[in-house]
């Protein structure tokens, strides 16, 4: 794992519990992830957002995505994805992994895992504590 | 204000076309229109137009005439139908012009769209992991629907084999067999929870509007199509859109929503008083969904209404009369208008195997589409 390196930079903390880097708007309040880029980060503040939330939609990726824009292994296989709910600041798209088991409100929590060779993504894993 | 007539319409055949291109199957779509209209180019006084991967609609001029006319391009996603025919309408409405065309074309690569996450304002990372693609949205979105308001995996079945069915009823469909709902069910998954049928593809074809006000389509002696509203919105805030790594809290409502809205107030009638609708059926949850969104019926009793079969042609709301995307495929710049031919066509009465009973008076037409767009129409007989 030490020789992956992150699929982009600006989108995880880099500790042993990592956590996503979403942005606060300066004047509404607004939660996003990712933190905006360009002009647009001018009215965000980088916000470091909960580990832990509950699953708000699922599907699985059956085939393999059309080339570019999807930079994956050639050999395919399917993966499940969703959006998870971080209470209270966003709903947010991401990998589901660790489990085959899929049902919406489940609790959930970031991992890092790998994505090819070379780099790394993040995804949500179930856990079996509530929130 | 003068009311605005739909007075002439064409269409080429939705699917695919070898050696034909996208603006080609416009053009076709143009000279039919104007034939039905009964009028020639040189009457045209202006057009709005596009495609979304087959070119500008301007150069259209190079086959039907160099008579100097303005013809603006309409880029604007899956919405370009329904943009430029909003165009058209104000135009005409403005009492600037008195005859004009709308016309909307595509020719897609085949499978699904692989946007580019620049294009759309997204980050590179985005697209490289593999969660841009629209069919992850469509099965995201009515997964959850699905959890909440209790509608079934039969359900979504029943919307694609009841479009299958329309479709071979239809002339300009792509596809014109039908299939049995364990066949629909049993197919491969594309994207949990929607399999091979439910979902459309991408395809070719064009359509042509020729619009006017009420006193040339008199003049030309045509049926008076008006088009009472034609509205076009983008999206509020926190709304689920395709292309979205994250969704704001708290939730909000669908451009849909918006844009469904403003266009009963403008026409001043409500969602009871339509007798045949098209909604954006890019898969079979989208549909039903949309439904809702439109104002039809409440979140949940689509259950009932497909198993009913009220969305049929001859039940309370037909929907989808010409089989919608999921049968005729959906080329992005034609997709809406479309709708609107297939409404024309049902307000004359000439739907033939698929004519909705009873002489409706009143249709409705809905696209969707990314990054967060909504069109819908309402034209009375």
């Amino acid at each position: 794992m030490s020789t992956l390196t992150p699929i982009a930079a600006g989108l995880w903390t880099d500790e042993a519990e990592p956590r996503l880097i979403g942005g606060k708007h300066r004047t509404s309040g607004e939660i996003v992830f990712p933190m905006p880029l360009g002009d647009a980060a001018l009215h965000y503040e980088p916000m470091l957002l909960a580990r832990r939330g509950t699953l708000w939609s699922w599907t699985v990726q059956s085939f393999r995505p059309k080339s570019p824009p999807y930079d994956g292994p050639e050999d395919f296989t399917p993966f499940a994805l969703g959006y998870v709910e971080l209470p209270g600041e966003v709903i947010v798209e991401t990998r589901l992994t660790g489990t085959a088991e899929l049902t919406i409100g489940m609790p959930l929590e970031l991992t890092i895992e790998p994505f090819d060779a070379r780099r790394t993504t993040f995804a949500f894993r179930p856990i079996e504590a509530p929130i | 204000m003068s009311d605005v007539c739909i007075v002439g319409i064409g269409i080429h055949p939705f699917g695919r076309t070898e050696g034909r291109s996208g603006r080609d199957q416009g053009v076709f779509a143009v000279r039919q229109a104007l034939a039905d209209a009964g009028v020639g180019w040189d009457k045209v006084q202006f057009g709005y137009g596009g495609s979304s991967s087959a070119g500008n609609a301007d150069l259209i001029v190079n086959e039907l005439g160099l008579t100097g006319i303005p013809i603006i391009n309409v880029s604007n996603g899956c919405a370009t139908g329904g943009s430029a025919l909003g165009s058209a309408y104000s135009a005409i409405a403005s009492g600037e012009f008195d005859l004009g065309l709308a016309v909307g074309f595509d020719k897609h690569p085949r499978g699904a769209f692989n946007a580019k996450p620049a294009e759309y304002g997204l980050p590179e990372w985005y697209g490289e992991t593999g969660l841009m693609l629209t069919t992850q949205f469509f099965a995201t979105k009515i997964q959850r629907y699905m959890a909440l308001y209790g509608i079934s995996r039969r359900t979504l079945g029943l919307v694609a084999e009841k479009a299958l069915y329309n479709g071979t009823r239809c002339d300009h469909a792509w596809r014109r067999s039908e299939l049995d709902l364990d066949t629909i069910l049993a197919a491969p998954m594309v994207n949990d929870p929607l399999n091979k049928y439910m979902f459309c593809s991408p395809a070719e074809g064009g359509v042509a509007l020729i619009l006017a006000t009420e006193k040339k389509a008199r003049e030309l002696g045509k049926p008076a199509i008006r088009l009472k509203a034609s509205v076009m919105r983008t999206r509020p805030p926190g709304s689920f859109e395709v292309f979205a790594p994250s969704i704001r809290l708290p939730r909000g409502e669908s451009p849909t929503h918006l844009a469904s809205r403003a266009a009963f107030e403008r026409a001043g009638i409500g969602p009871a008083d339509i007798a045949v609708a098209q909604l954006q059926d890019t898969e079979s949850g989208a549909e039903i969904m949309h439904m809702a969104e439109n104002g039809f019926c409440a979140d949940g009793d689509q259950e009932a209404w497909l198993a009913e079969g009220r969305t049929r042609v001859g039940g309370q709301l037909p929907v989808n009369t010409d089989g919608g995307c999921l049968a005729c495929g959906e080329p992005i710049g034609a997709s809406g208008l479309r709708q609107v031919f297939e409404n024309v066509v049902q307000l004359r009465g000439t739907g033939g195997a698929r004519q909705v009973p009873g002489q409706p008076k009143t249709a409705y037409t809905h696209v969707y589409g990314a990054p967060g767009v909504s069109a819908v129409t309402i034209m009375e007989r």
